[in-house]
């Protein structure tokens, strides 16, 4: 049953991930990437894990894509992402990555027993979720809420600021 | 079920952002790229919180998930930003730092 579930979702999931890569336009990328959302999110459901599940599927395909989906709008670059193959100079650094990790992942698939091991998944309700969370994880949340509200900071004094290559005011220079 | 699957699908992910963040040049899909990253490592997170059955593995994919967000609302200011001063959010157009 899980095996049934899982090969057509990490199909999906790899497929979106490709169209990120190779999709010409920016929005159809975009779109691509929601397909990977969706399936890992249901990736998340086998393994047990339905609170982050559908926190992944909020924060990502409700917040995170939209952001991106109303900026790229914003700019109007929808239309304008060049071909791949004006890039394929850097082809080979791709290249030079894919086939040593390519190799090192069928090694560790052959030869390590950790990869044939059966999983013992936990469940991650809500309630043990969040007991676990605010319980043994309670310093390191608040802390990432603090980074969070940086990130706002950071943010709005950003967006905020009208120039970013700006000219020296007097016009002798060393 | 066993955990090899998991971590294969999770490396294939990382191996196609690795290549996104190379072969795009557009900073937004740059930023995608980033995300599908992030992504693989919050699946062998998850799975291996289910392979020794503890659920810190949950908690730290949680955290990752709002460091991403965090990321993601830096990064868009910075690409607004940047649009708003050079026209472009193309890397070949952008080249103030190029040494």
């Amino acid at each position: 049953m899980e095996a049934f579930l899982f090969y057509p979702f990490a199909f999906l999931a790899i497929l979106g991930a490709g169209g990120v890569v190779f999709l010409r336009k920016p929005v159809r990328a975009l779109l691509a990437l929601v397909l990977t959302m969706f399936s890992l999110a249901v990736l998340f459901f086998l393994l047990q894990a339905p609170f982050v599940a559908m926190v992944h599927i909020v924060v990502y395909a409700g917040a995170v894509l939209v952001l991106f989906l109303f900026v790229i709008m914003l700019l109007g670059i929808g239309a304008r992402e060049s071909r791949l193959g004006e890039n394929a100079r850097k082809g080979f650094l791709g290249l030079a990555f894919f086939v040593p990790s390519a190799f090192l992942i069928l090694l560790l698939y052959l030869f390590s027993p950790l990869t044939r091991e059966p999983l013992q998944p936990v469940p991650g309700s809500p309630e043990s979720f969040g007991k676990f969370l605010f319980t043994r994880y309670l310093l390191p949340f608040e802390l990432i809420s603090f980074l969070l509200l940086i990130g706002v900071f950071a943010a709005v004094a950003l967006a905020s600021s009208r120039t970013l290559f700006e000219e020296p005011e007097s016009p002798e220079r060393i | 079920m066993p955990l090899g699957p998991y971590f294969v699908l999770s490396a294939i992910l990382f191996a196609l952002g690795l290549a996104g963040l190379f072969l795009r040049r557009n900073l937004l899909l740059i930023l995608l790229s980033i995300e599908i990253l992030l992504n693989s490592a919050n699946l062998s997170l998850i799975a291996g919180s289910a392979r020794w059955g503890d659920l810190t593995g949950q908690v730290f994919a949680f955290f990752g998930m709002t460091i991403a967000a965090a990321e993601v609302t830096v990064g868009l200011a910075l690409a607004i930003l940047l649009f708003r001063n050079a026209n472009s959010v193309d890397t070949k157009e952008i080249e103030l730092l190029k040494g």
